[in-house]
């Protein structure tokens, strides 16, 4: 790979004149021939299969480069070569990253590769391949949007992933290249709404945002009645219906009409939607919360946007940052929604080391949520603000003052009053905030203000603020018949200053002589003329325009000056009084939370936030019909071991599912629809949705059984029952031919396993008397028989029931002996009934983990008392053991009547050797001296590991480690079937699925060291057969071959 | 959707940049600078800038802004967010995220950057998963590195990536399993001059120190946990076992995390640790001024109060300050005008007072404003709003380990700087807030 871009670099590069190049390439044999037909040949090499003439083109194009020659044209089939093979490796984390690296090479020339890529990888068994392939989405449309049209087709793909992982990608994708398809949505609507809490915070954030559009286009408003019901709030506040019935006539007229309207009820999708985000308003991430938060505020009724509010006012602790743009959007919704943030007001009080902005946006919010109520409080603390040292603060404060006053009319005049005394304030900042809001007050109401006014007026001669001197000069202009002495001196002492006041200041001095002089022309007629002179040659345009078009206007001129009889109209018009409104009112056709909303402007790629539409769409679109199982070739070669937890993600997202067959999901977000008909399906997937509700996140509330038995057992419960009507539908499909029924067995092992763990067994009941069989049975065995198997028994058929063999013979680790078979030994006397003096005592080796410690080998203990006395205190005696080895005793018996018998589990560390075990059993009366020597089969465990993997542990373990050993199978033996039994029986190991049908590979893992035991039996047709086992201890590989041999052979 | 991330120090200076499309100019930052200038206070610079072609987004954290260029749509908080964890990121990888801890590691804050976002994406965020793939430098391992020319990327494969919980690592091993809670609440409250609390509430997160092997599955439960009011959940936490049962039941992350923060209602009334008499008064005409406060204990629940620190923004015209102190010290920056003075502890014996003189500017005019009064404390083995941890259950492993639970009050309100250490996470005032005399100008 890293040598890839080395090409492009060198395109530029010229060949030495002159150079011998041709007689030492191969390729051209020291033939003249022509460049492009020499590229040609090594290209053709490495379109090879043959990985040696590959290495040759490599190695000559090296050569080449390093020569100066330009191999650009090379490039595609090298990045082929070198990226492609990764993007084939058996390692889903080196195939991810390898499709990474491909798709950030941003050259148009490899776009083909690009996308061919990217659809392999989108059908990868591997979500964590299939994750990436959605983020490489974005970077090829970017590179080529030609493209679209096939990328829509992976993102279609890809959205009916069903696992958590891929969801947030894959939506990220959809947003960046076809956010306008929401028809791609429809089927994928309620998966997405389920899987939505366990995907990553990136994720969630992506998901809403689009699920908020995506509800505004296809759901009702909910609050299309509230309208109705906001005319008459009362009744809706205590709307009982007795207040209905009793009401006055005009509210029963209001009544009546609401059941004209169809009633609303709610899609239970939009519920669904709205259920499921509201637990995400507690993530710890800001953006999540506040993605949320806009989902309620757009989609929710108007009674449940309540919700959000805590939450928002929790994220006010945060960063800085992070409370400017949540204070944005609080201050948006508190003019829409004034009652949700009111009980939260004092969370928006101010502190002293709040930074400016942000002491801005909070009292933007204060101001939104005064009302009637609470307004003394609020002014209380507008007052303490006022005394802020932040000069800014102060002038914002000012206003919102004002903006109270004006929305509530109680409080006016105490506003009023208080920002008068504000005028008397030291700092000139603050007097001329308070001038500039207090001309907007007084515009209301300016006759009963004539002495404010003429307070103002007086301030003139002190206040060099210019917004303020100009508002002075209005007010006194406009109400001047309530000044009628002062205004004229106010005018004579503005001539005077003319040329030294700010052009602001300069207009309205020309506006006040205006009218002046249409209503005191006596006085005014002079100092009108004289400014409108200085005017005149003023060196700003505007005031000189504004000069000339004033004289024209008052002073009656030669030509008739039609427009001069109206100019009293025209100047002394009553003026409507300002509203004095947020600046964040109406911003609220932006989606919240987006950037666009923050600007208060379009950015570019907004998706408009669609209205809601008058008639519902029809909402069977979302349903989803169980499609066939469509089966994915490659998804069986591709199997691989699985993170541990991977495989308990949760309940609808498996760790094998491909993207693109995804029955269970579809079964499983079709709950509605599906019949109730009792079927093993719908009934799966009830118990499916439960899971979902108990398990928070997937990660299951385990605690009651995880005390008894380790919590990698429980985890595995979290796979739903589906799976198991689905797979074994899939077997009989499948069956028809044995190495491909194998196959799919194999890859289906996990989620049948996982299958029966669910029926929620009691621990006990597990660990159930072994029996030699393999068949179906033994699967029931470990369920208690009130509880049937979810499949039907019509598709349990015959093939069925092999391929369940099959089945069991591959285990995880995680489930080591689930279904496997019991040990060949089966139950071994401990202690005879003559010598124990009526207590009989055998041991069976269940092959299940020991619950307390993986490195002990979980022995099952069968007391009978045969003898006509209650046996009493059954425990076990201070063990005399070998070194390393590791008793876990079991809980002592209190008593074991005549006639009864008990089972016990006793964990010992064999540390992996065959050396016995010996201790005491004690009764309350007597001792026994037992011992318990395991076969060298129960010192493993299984494991899974695919075929390549195996290869290449069975690379490291040669020489010393392998033992090898030939043998006749007898005829009875040649099946796949019997030998597989044989081997597990003897041998806890695990079966490694194979390309080839004779060869048979099983792996385990010691349980005290955990070394490999890799086992291969590689029979022949006459039933010549070698086996091979490597294993680091050798002693344990010897011993295992024979005891395999042996029962190969018997 | 981010395109590119610039660091600049306090000077202005463009020290680190990354583009994860293309490049875009350093240019760009101009129209940054051009707002931080307006802004005049870096803690004012708006988050969210506007430029012709790009959309600039920035952080400030400890003396260094992050500023993210965007070209499209994209939530604010998102890469907000994204950027605060970047923050954190290198804070865990270095100890702390200052310029030249980014310098020293140039290396592996690339690394770090392209494995956080694939094409403007975030990916790996979790630091459990990061530090399987790049590991944090150490210095032995800073020596290896220079002398055998080895990167810091892990050379085993991040399997934490595929889990389906990714904040934790798999096979982590400890000698000594240990599980330590820090239960810290904070009181944020305003008070008036009359000493009567307009505001109060108790903010409070639990941090945790987890070293344990294995995978444990762990479950902390409260003795009254309906005293938490809201709450918010790293999200290892199972929040239906939660809604069930108040029970935090989790699979937890290695290492230090913060498991939940919660707020305690401000209906329930809030214990207010201590009080100040205080008294500050400048003479009409006069170049000098009268400063007298004292501290007393009010509802300590028998605990000791330490660490208390009083910081006061004296108005401007303050000259300097003659002042003696029964205990502690006290500074006055004359540049800043800011009075600090260290108590230490309160021995309700004796009470801690500072009082003498202000030196005003001659001939200004008396000062208009009365300073406002931040005071910080600290009391140990308090949660001031009596939650307390009933137990702590393990399954899954089998091993017994050590358990421990701390819990601190302190003052509060919260700011940056997270610091390693635990006694030093934030600074945190409460805020008295005093009217001055002259009554009330409104209503």
């Amino acid at each position: 790979m890293s040598a890839a871009p080395a090409y492009s670099e060198d395109k530029g590069g010229s060949a030495g004149p002159g150079e011998p190049e041709y007689g030492h390439d191969p390729a051209s044999g020291g033939i003249f021939s022509s460049d492009y037909k020499r590229h040609d040949d090594l290209k053709e090499m490495l379109d090879t299969n043959k990985d040696s003439l590959k290495l040759e083109a490599m190695k000559r194009i090296v050569a080449m480069i390093a020569r100066g020659k330009n191999a650009s044209d090379l490039f595609p089939a090298v990045v082929k070569n070198v990226a492609c093979k990764n993007i084939e490796d058996p390692n889903q984390l080196i195939r991810a990253s390898a499709l990474r690296v491909l798709s950030s090479i941003r050259v148009p020339i490899i776009v083909p590769i690009m996308m061919l890529a990217i659809k392999e990888a989108a059908s990868d068994m591997s979500p964590y391949v299939r994750k990436t392939a959605a983020h490489a989405i974005p970077k090829l449309y970017s590179l080529d949007s030609d493209q679209k049209d096939q990328l829509i087709e992976v993102i279609e793909k890809l959205l009916a992933d069903k696992t958590t992982l891929v969801a947030g990608s894959v939506v990220m994708a959809f947003e960046e290249v076809c956010p306008e398809r929401i028809d791609l949505i429809h089927k994928n609507y309620r998966k997405l709404c389920n899987l939505l809490i366990d995907v990553e915070e990136w994720g969630q954030v992506v998901i809403i945002s689009m699920l908020t559009r995506y509800a505004r286009t296809q759901f009702l408003s909910p609050t299309q009645n509230e309208s109705l019901l906001e005319e008459n709030a009362e009744k809706a506040f205590y709307g009982s219906e007795e207040d209905e019935a009793k009401g006055a006539g005009s509210e029963e007229t209001a009544a009546a009409s609401l059941p004209a309207r169809k009633p609303y009820i709610m899609d239970p999708d939009h519920r669904l939607l709205l259920r499921n985000t509201k637990p995400l308003l507690q993530s710890r991430s800001a953006a999540v919360v506040m993605a949320v938060a806009q989902l309620y505020f757009h989609l929710a009724p108007k009674a449940e946007v309540g919700v959000i509010a805590k939450a928002l006012v929790r994220l006010l602790r945060s960063h800085s940052e992070v409370q400017y743009v949540v204070l944005q959007n609080v201050a948006t919704m508190s003019i829409k929604r004034r009652g949700m943030f009111e009980p939260y007001l004092k969370s928006f009080y101010i502190r002293s080391t709040d930074p400016t902005q942000i002491k801005i946006l909070k009292l933007e919010v204060l101001t939104n949520l005064a009302n009637e109520t609470n307004i003394p409080t609020v002014l209380r603390e507008f007052q303490t603000y006022i005394r802020s040292m932040d000069k800014d603060f102060v002038a914002a404060t000012i206003q919102a003052i004002g903006r109270c006053a004006t929305n509530i009319g109680r409080v006016r005049d105490t506003c009023l009053n208080g920002l008068v005394q504000l005028l008397s304030n030291r700092d000139e900042l603050v007097v001329a905030e308070s001038v500039v809001v207090i001309k907007k007050l007084l515009q209301m109401q300016p006759a009963q203000h004539g002495e404010i006014i003429k307070h103002l007026a007086k301030l003139t001669d002190n206040i060099q603020v210019p917004m303020a001197r100009a508002s002075i000069l209005w007010l006194i202009g406009e109400y001047c018949e309530h000044v009628p002495r002062i205004a004229p001196d106010v005018l004579r002492k503005m001539a005077k200053t003319f040329t030294a006041e700010e052009d602001i200041v300069k207009l309205q001095v020309i506006n006040l002589a205006a009218k002046l002089y249409l209503t005191n022309s006596k006085q005014t007629k002079l100092l009108t003329q004289y400014v409108l002179s200085l005017a005149k040659y003023d060196q700003n345009y505007d005031i000189r325009d504004r000069a000339r078009f004033t004289r024209q206007l008052i002073v009656p001129s030669e030509q008739g000056g039609a427009l001069s009889r109206h100019a009293k109209k025209l100047f002394l018009a009553p003026k409507p009084a300002p509203v004095l409104e947020s600046s964040f009112k109406d911003r609220d056709h932006f989606q919240l939370g987006s950037l666009s909303h923050l600007l208060n402007a379009k950015a570019t790629g907004y998706q408009e936030l669609p209205d809601w539409p008058e008639e519902a769409p029809d909402p069977s679109v979302r349903n989803v019909e169980v499609p066939e199982w469509t089966k994915c070739s490659n998804r069986e070669k591709r199997k691989e071991k699985e993170k541990p937890f991977y495989s308990d993600s949760e309940g609808e997202s498996g760790p094998t599912e491909s993207a693109d067959s995804d029955p269970e999901s579809e079964s499983e977000s079709d709950s509605k629809s599906s019949s109730e008909s009792g079927s093993g399906e719908s009934s799966s997937e009830s118990d499916n949705e439960d899971q979902d509700e108990d398990e928070e996140k997937g990660r299951g509330s385990e605690s009651e059984q995880s005390e008894e038995d380790g919590k990698r057992k429980t985890k595995k419960k979290k796979v739903p029952e589906g799976k198991e009507a689905s797979s074994s539908d899939e077997d009989s499909d499948s069956s028809s031919s044995t190495s491909e029924s194998e196959m799919t067995s194999e890859s289906e092992e996990e989620q049948l396993e996982p299958a029966s763990w669910r029926r929620k067994t009691p621990p006990s009941s597990k660990r159930a008397p072994a029996t030699k069989e393999i068949s179906l049975l033994d699967l029931e065995d470990f369920t208690p028989p009130s509880v049937q198997p979810v499949s039907p028994p019509a598709i349990v058929s015959t093939s069925l029931a092999a391929d369940l063999e099959g089945l069991t013979l591959t285990d995880s680790t995680l489930v080591p002996s689930l279904l496997s078979p019991v040990s060949r030994v089966g139950r071994q006397e401990l202690l005879h009934r003559v010598a124990g003096e009526g207590l009989v005592v055998d041991y069976t080796f269940s092959r299940q983990p020991f619950s307390g410690d993986p490195h002990m080998v979980s022995v099952h203990i069968h007391f009978s008392n045969s003898s006509d006395t209650p046996i009493k205190g059954l425990h076990v005696g201070t063990p005399k053991l070998p070194a390393g080895i590791g008793i876990q005793e079991f809980p002592e018996i209190e008593s074991l009547a005549p006639g009864e018998s008990a089972t016990a589990v006793m964990g010992i560390n064999f540390c992996d050797s065959t050396q016995a075990a010996n201790f005491q059993l004690c009764t309350q009366t007597r001792q026994f001296y037992v011992s318990i020597q395991p076969p060298v089969g129960e010192l493993m465990a299984p494991v899974f590991m695919s075929e390549n993997e195996f290869k290449k542990e069975q690379g490291k373990l040669m020489g010393m480690n392998e033992i090898t050993e030939k043998l006749m199978l007898p005829d009875t033996c040649r099946s796949d079937h019997t030998v597989v039994q044989k081997v597990t029986a003897t041998a806890n190991l695990g079966r490694v699925p194979c390309g080839t049908s004779d060869e048979y590979r099983f792996a385990g893992r010691t349980l005290t060291s955990g070394s490999l035991v890799l086992l291969t039996l590689d029979a022949r047709p006459a039933g010549a057969a070698q086996l091979t086992v490597n294993s680091e201890k050798m002693v344990i590989g010897t011993m295992l071959v024979k005891d395999v041999i042996q029962a190969l052979t018997q | 959707m981010i395109h590119s991330l610039f660091l600049i120090n306090c000077s202005g200076d463009i020290f680190l940049e990354k583009h994860w499309k293309s490049v875009v100019s350093q240019s760009v930052c101009d129209y940054f600078f051009e707002a931080q200038e307006k802004a005049a206070d870096v803690e004012n610079v708006p988050p969210v800038i506007s430029t012709p072609h790009h959309y600039l987004i920035s952080i400030y954290r400890d003396k260094l802004f992050f500023v993210s260029v965007i070209q499209t749509e994209v939530p604010p908080l998102f890469v907000i967010e994204f950027l605060h964890r970047v923050a954190d990121t290198f804070q865990d990888y270095f100890g702390e995220c200052s310029e030249a801890a980014i310098k020293d590691n140039v290396v592996i804050v690339y690394e770090l950057l392209e494995e956080m976002l694939d094409n403007g994406f975030p990916l790996a965020t979790e630091s459990n998963i990061l530090k399987e793939l790049i590991k944090p430098p150490t210095i032995l391992r800073s020596v290896v590195n220079s002398i055998t020319g080895s990167s810091n990327v892990g050379d085993t494969l991040p399997t934490g990536q595929l889990s389906n919980i990714p904040w934790r690592r798999a096979g982590v091993k400890y000698t000594n399993n240990e599980a330590y809670f820090d239960v810290v609440e904070e009181i944020d409250a305003i008070i008036d001059k009359s000493g009567s609390t307009v505001f109060a509430e108790i903010q409070g997160v639990i941090d945790a120190c987890i070293k344990l092997s294995g995978m444990p599955d762990l479950s902390l439960s409260f003795m009254n946990p309906r005293l938490l009011d809201d709450v918010s959940f790293h999200p290892c936490i199972r929040f239906k076992r939660w809604e069930s049962e108040r029970v935090l039941s989790f699979i937890p992350p290695d290492g230090n995390f913060r498991l939940i923060s919660y707020r305690v209602s401000s209906q329930n009334l809030v214990a207010i640790p201590v009080y100040v008499k205080h008294s500050i008064s400048f003479k009409e005409n006069s170049s000098c001024g009268r400063f007298d406060i004292t501290i007393g204990p009010k509802q300590n629940m028998g605990k000791t109060i330490e660490g208390i620190t009083v910081t006061v923004h004296m108005p401007k015209v303050v000259l300097n300050m003659n002042l003696t102190t029964t205990q502690g010290s006290y500074t006055f920056d004359p540049v800043t005008k800011v009075l600090t003075w260290d108590v230490g502890k309160i021995t309700p014996q004796k009470l801690p007072s500072l009082k003498g003189l202000v030196n005003l500017q001659s001939g200004a005019p008396k000062p208009e404003e009365n300073p406002s009064l931040n005071i910080q404390f600290k009391i140990q083995q308090l949660a001031i709003s009596g939650l307390k941890v009933n137990r702590l259950d393990m399954y899954g492993e089998k091993y017994k380990p050590f358990k421990g639970v701390k819990y601190v009050t302190k003052a509060g309100k919260f700011q940056e700087d997270v610091g390693g250490d635990f006694f030093s996470i934030g600074e945190y005032h409460l805020t008295a807030a005093h009217c001055n005399s002259k009554g009330r100008k409104l209503q």
